[in-house]
This record gives structure tokens, sequence and C-alpha cells, in this order.
């Protein structure tokens, strides 16, 4: 790449061609705010915060769009810049919803932080503020446009990441607002509840729906026993809520901080992904062996799978019957445990902490109740669990360790862990598949071919004298993208695992915010999935068919995978939903 | 607003939709056939209601919320059938400041439109706020069809919609 010559407030740098102001200016460590620039997914100048004056040019640039030339000479802390930004903000926060103290992002929003970088002390503009509504039909994902500044962050990570495009900025001028087709709610729409939209969004206008009140009310009521479970990527995240450096694992934080809240029992979400392995890998089994349809196609990713409902209704009966882990947990926890603790499984309330907003959508669908009540009664995201904590004054870093609660929990698997980053439950299974298959033992449980953040990953993994060909994609487009190639005949594979969040449960729609500018420097999915690949490494057990109490479950209760007790419990169907 | 209704209940033809696919078809292959295509679909059937626009959608691969946010943005597309009576009240200066404002919602109100609606519910009437239409001397102006009516105060309003009872 040929390279400029620039300067920035005096500063010489040589930087290549094609950068922008912007991408200069970062190199340089010079600052520029921004509020609706992502790089690569939103680079459309909208919001005027990253003016910069450029020698010469008539008016004021933005610095995220503007690309650099030989000679330019730029400076980025003039009165005239300060001022000019500051009034973008002003004219930005006067149309602002402005209960901050009472918001749902206070203290993690960057329109707040801009107010406060840019010393804005108060607002001169006083007047009408745009009409707006809040949608909260979705069982997942509520939107407050009051909030919404218009940056388009989710209207570009919904149409170009994930290729749902459920959201655009309709109407114009003053009224112009983020909304869908005829203004429907997102419940009515072909939205996967992914919440990408949440995790991009820098102030309070998308937020997950409250799951908090059903469960503080649970927690009061002395009649129920109320079961939490924790999915894997949760151990990986929460610490952030708390100041701990991204990729802290706090599984034993975590686990102390929820029998301090109450819950009756503390269990682990990676029994149940051992489950899901047992089920999924038999599953996968049996079609190899009995010419079953293939590709497999796993299941776990409730986004991905309401996306696959809407969008390839050709590939449902490719899905994995298997219900997603947790899922599989409730419908244990109210027969099999139920049984055991001799609880009426009326009187058990399960609670399922997870990185995921469409695990709310998932845990109403009716299909899942194998025994009668519904499989899991409240999802929360990781971010709730955080306020959880707050609310009941823990101080969670002091916590000392503790482990999560027996019969199920205290002896996780690795493979249970790895299930929460992209490619985790391929290798998961692949650790299982393999033995069973074989009927061998093997050392080398590590499939680095399926790990790390690439879009789509292949690989083909030898199975005694059969070549099983797989294919991991995580991110909706990434997963249309996969399957279109399959549709057309250009590819066909044996086994997908398919994530809806890119990145997988790491960075799912209910995990930790980080701002945008932060996501820029450091790759949030790698950060946090080396948190769930240490805890692997460092498990006695890392194969979901070692786990003693996954061996004891089939013995004692469900009798083989795939058997008629699990069918009962542990599978379900799926069907096609409307795109338009 | 959460969910815009439509009023009138959609009843396109296959020949309609025949034509429509015929221009989606000599488009599909051009960079920003959204605007062109939504045009001839206006023009086809009269207003582009969600059914026309998930026609669209399917076939050009745009998204639903993508066109919509086309269709919302650009006055000359309409969401609502025109109806058999088409009233245009005028809004420019000259009307507003006359007082035309006040003669669009008592039609309105009149005509039983709901909120958020142009149109009445058995599509006989349909209105539209115009921009000036350069009768500035009769203002405040209101057009039915191609009927032309000035100098206006409120209590006209029973008068002219009384010429259009059939």
């Amino acid at each position: 790449m040929e390279m400029v010559n620039i300067t920035i407030n005096g500063q010489s740098l040589s930087v290549p061609q094609d950068y922008t102001i912007l991408q200069a200016a970062r190199q340089a460590g010079i600052d520029i705010p921004t509020l609706c620039y992502l790089k690569d997914i939103n680079e459309i100048g909208a919001c005027r915060m990253c003016l910069v004056e450029v020698k010469g040019a008539r008016t004021l640039v933005t610095a995220c769009v503007y690309p650099v030339n030989e000679g330019m000479e730029v400076f980025t802390n003039t009165a005239r810049v300060r001022k000019a930004r500051k009034a973008v903000l002003e004219l930005m926060l006067s149309n602002h919803n402005r209960n901050c103290l009472t918001c749902v992002r206070n203290r993690n929003c960057e329109l707040q932080k801009l107010a406060e970088e840019l010393n804005v002390t108060e607002i001169p503009y006083e007047g009408e503020y745009t009409p707006s509504v809040v949608d909260d039909f979705s069982p997942s994902i509520v939107r407050d446009n009051s909030k919404c500044i218009l940056c388009r962050r989710c209207v570009a990570v919904c149409k170009k990441i994930q290729t749902v495009g459920v959201i655009d900025a309709t109407e114009r001028g003053f009224k112009t607002k983020i909304g869908s087709s005829f203004d429907k709610s997102l419940n009515e729409t072909d939205c996967a509840m992914c919440g990408q939209c949440i995790a991009i969004c820098p102030v309070g206008a998308l937020h997950e729906k409250d799951g908090l009140t059903p469960v503080w009310n649970a927690l009061a009521d002395e009649t129920k026993h109320v079961v939490v479970q924790t999915a894997p990527a949760v151990r990986a995240a929460l610490g952030e809520e708390f100041g701990l450096p991204i990729g802290t694992p706090v599984t034993g934080k975590m686990a102390a901080a929820l029998k301090m809240l109450g819950f009756d029992k503390v269990f682990d979400t990676d029994f149940a992904a051992d489950l899901t392995i047992m089920e999924e890998g038999t599953e996968l089994i049996n079609r190899i062996k009995e010419g079953g349809k293939l590709p497999l196609i796993t299941s776990c990713s409730p986004g991905w799978v309401k996306f696959c409902e809407h969008n390839f209704p050709d590939f449902l009966d490719n899905l994995s019957s298997a219900k997603s882990p947790h899922e599989m947990y409730g419908a244990v926890l109210k027969s099999y445990y139920a049984e055991k603790a001799g609880i009426d499984p009326k009187d058990i309330y399960v609670v399922s902490v997870m990185p995921c907003t469409a695990k709310k959508f998932e845990a109403q669908r009716e299909e899942l109740s194998g025994t009668g009540y519904p499989d899991v009664d409240a999802v929360i995201t990781t971010r709730e669990l955080a306020k959880m904590i707050k609310e009941a004054g823990i101080e969670f870093n002091k916590l000392e360790d503790a482990v999560f609660d027996s019969p199920f929990g205290d002896e996780a698997t690795g493979a249970g862990v790895i299930f929460g980053a992209t490619g985790g439950v391929m290798e998961a299974a692949l650790r299982t598949v393999s033995e069973v298959l074989t009927g061998k033992t093997f050392d080398e449980v590590e499939y680095e071919a399926v790990r790390g953040t690439e879009g789509i990953k292949e690989a083909t993994v030898t199975i005694g004298d059969l070549d099983v060909k797989v294919a991991v994609a995580h991110g909706l487009g990434n997963a249309r993208k996969l399957l279109e190639s399959i549709r057309e005949g250009k590819a066909n594979y044996h086994f997908i695992e398919i994530m809806g969040c890119p990145g997988g449960c790491v960075t799912g729609g209910g995990q930790p915010i980080q701002p945008a500018k932060l996501q820029a420097e450091i790759d949030l999915k790698a950060e946090r999935a080396k948190a769930l690949y240490a805890e692997d490494r460092a498990l006695t057990y890392r194969k979901s068919h070692d786990n003693p109490y996954i061996k004891k479950i089939y013995e004692e209760y469900l009798g083989e995978p795939c058997g008629h007790k699990s069918h009962k419990l542990l599978h379900t169907h799926y069907h096609e939903r409307p795109k338009y | 607003m959460l969910n815009a209704q439509q009023t009138v209940a959609f009843n396109g033809t296959k020949e309609q939709e025949a034509k429509l696919m015929e221009v989606i078809n000599r488009y599909k292959d051009t960079k920003g056939a959204l605007i062109p295509v939504l045009h001839e679909a206006q023009g086809i059937y009269g207003y582009l209601p969600v059914e026309v626009q998930a026609i669209i959608s399917k076939n050009l691969n745009v998204t639903m919320a993508e066109i919509y946010g086309v269709v919302t943005f650009y006055t000359q597309f309409t969401t609502e059938p025109k109806g058999k009576y088409h009233i245009g009240v005028c809004l420019g200066t000259a009307c507003y400041v006359k007082g035309s404002g006040a003669i669009l919602d008592k039609i309105r109100e009149k005509l039983g439109m709901p909120e958020g609606s142009n149109s009445t519910p058995d599509g006989k009437f349909s209105i539209e706020a115009t921009r000036c239409i350069g009768a500035c001397g009769l203002a405040p102006v209101l057009t039915v069809n191609d009927e032309v009516y000035g100098k206006l105060t409120v209590d006209d309003v029973d008068k002219i919609l009384a010429k259009y009872s059939e």
C-alpha cells in the first residue's frame, strides 16, 4: 500500500493512502470522539461528532469517512472544532430523553460519556421532542426511541452482519426514527431476537426485556424451590460488570454470588451441554449410519433456530432435534431431579442465566415443556445477573470462590465449558463422537481447525475409516452464506455448528456491553473465548461422555441417548415462520 | 406510532402482479433499482400497501424495513389508496395562515378517519395535506378530485362534503 504524508496537530505521520483521518489519528494516539462509527460496519459520517478542521477545506469534515491525502494538514483540537462538536452534542441531547439516572445504560453510555468529555454543562436548546413509543412486545428486546440518537449502528448490525434487517430508518427530517416495516413491533417481524442491536447500541434505546421481577418474586416465595443454572459464556464476561479485565473467568465468584442471592440450588448448564453432546452426537452417528438427513446442524442457538425457521424452512429437518442445553436442564430438573429430591415439579422454578436475549423467546416456546410444565420459567441475561448482585449489595470482587451444587454441578467437563465460544459445540461433539464411533480413547482432544474467530470454518476429521466433513459458522450472515452454498450444491458436510451471534455465546446479545471504541481496539470474541479454553484445559474431564453424572443419569433414568425417555424430555421440533 | 394500520383492504389482481413482476425483472440487476420499481409499482396499484412491498422485497432482495424506510421518506409514495374522492387541503403558507389547518382537522373528524390513516375504511375518501397549489388568492383552499374550493371557513366543510355523499 502506498503511503501518504500528513500532519495532525502539527505531528507528522506517514499512513496508508486508503486511511481515513480517524484511522490516522487513532494510529497516532490522538482521540477523536465518535458515536455512529463502527469500523467496517457503519461508516456513514452521520452523527458529526468526529468533526475536524482540514487546512484549505471550506467546512469542517467528518474524520471517520474523510480519506487522507498527501500533504494534508489536520487539526483536531481547535476552538472551531471544539465549538462545533459541542453544538452537535447539545443538539443531540436536546432531542434525547435525558432520564439518565434511571436509564438501563446509566454509567455505561457512550453519549453520557461524551457529554462529560466535551464538558457539556447545559442544553441551551428547548423545544419539541420527536414523538416516539416504546416497543416492548417482544419477549427479548425492548426498543425505546426516546433514547435513540439515530446513529444507525443497530440497523447496520442487523442488516449487514446478521442479514436480518428488520429495522431501518423510516420517515424523514424531525420525524426520522428507527423502526420496522409498517412500524410493526419487533415481535411481529422475522427478528431473530439475537440482541446484537443491544450489544452495539451506544445509548439506552435498546435493552433486554426485564426478566428480574419474576425472579425476585420467586426467590421471595417460600413455596417455590428456585433453581438457577448458568450458561458457559456467562462466567467469561460477568466480571466485566464489576470492573474486572475482559477475559477474566469468574466461575467460583459467580457460584458464590448466586448462593448468596438465595437460590435453593446453583447448577451449571455445562452439565446439560454434556447431555446435549450425548444426544446430538448420537443423533449424528445415527444419521450417518442409517443414511438420515445430513448435514446435521446444531440447534443450541435460539437466534439461529428462529432465523432458520423464517429464512431456511427447507433446512428444518437438518436441525438437530436436541433441545438447547438449558432447556434440557429444565426438563431434567422437573423430572429426574424432582423425583430424586422429592419435590413436586410444579413447585420447581428454573431460572437460566444466559448470555443471550433469544433464550427469553425460546423459553416461551410451547413445545419446550416436556414435563407438562415449561422447561425453564425465567431467563435473565448476564447483565441482569450483574444487576441482581449489585442490588443485593454483594461485593462481587471480594467473594471467595464457591462450587456449583451436586448432584449435577460439581463435576463439569471442558467440553461443556467451550460451548460458549464459536466452534466449541463442534469440538465437544467431535471429542465424543470420535470415541463412540471407534470405541477407542484419544488423548488429543483439541481441534484447532474449528477454533478461532473466522466467520466460516471448515475441516475434515478422520474418525476410524470415515472422513467427517464439518463446518462452523457464527453470526447469521455467515450462517446464510453457508446454507446458501449448500442449497446451491457448492458445498456439503456431515455436521455443522451454527451460532447466531458473531463469536458465539461469549459475545451474545445478553453479555456485558463494551463501548465501540474499546471493541475497535480488542477482539472481544477472542478475549472472552480465552477464558473458556483455559478453563477447559484445567478440568479433569474434557469429554462429555466421561462426565460421571452423565453416565449416572443415563443409567438411573434416561436409559440411552436418543432413547424413548430422552426423546420425550430432551428433544423438540421446529416450524416454519413467515418472513413477510 | 406502533403498527401503522392499513385501513383499506388490499384487492390487487393477478394482472397487476404480473405487471409488477415484469417491472422487477427489468430492474433486477440494476444498482439502485428500488426507487424506480416503487415508482412503477405505485403506477400499477395506485399505492404501495404492505402486500406490494412484500412482493418487491422478496424479488428484489431488499428488506421490508428498508423499503418502508424509502416509502415513508418520499412524500410522493403512499401506503394508502386514493379514495373515490381525493381531498387535498393546501397547507402552503398563505392557506395555513388563513386557517387551513383547522379545515383539515375538521374534515378528518367529519369523515371519521382513524388517527395515523389518511383514508376512510370504505375507501371512499382519502385526504392529503398538500404544499402550495398556487391559488393563494383564494386562500384557504382545498380540492376534491379536480374541483377547487376557495375562501373557506371551517363551517363550509359540511356543505362541501355533502356534495360527495354518492
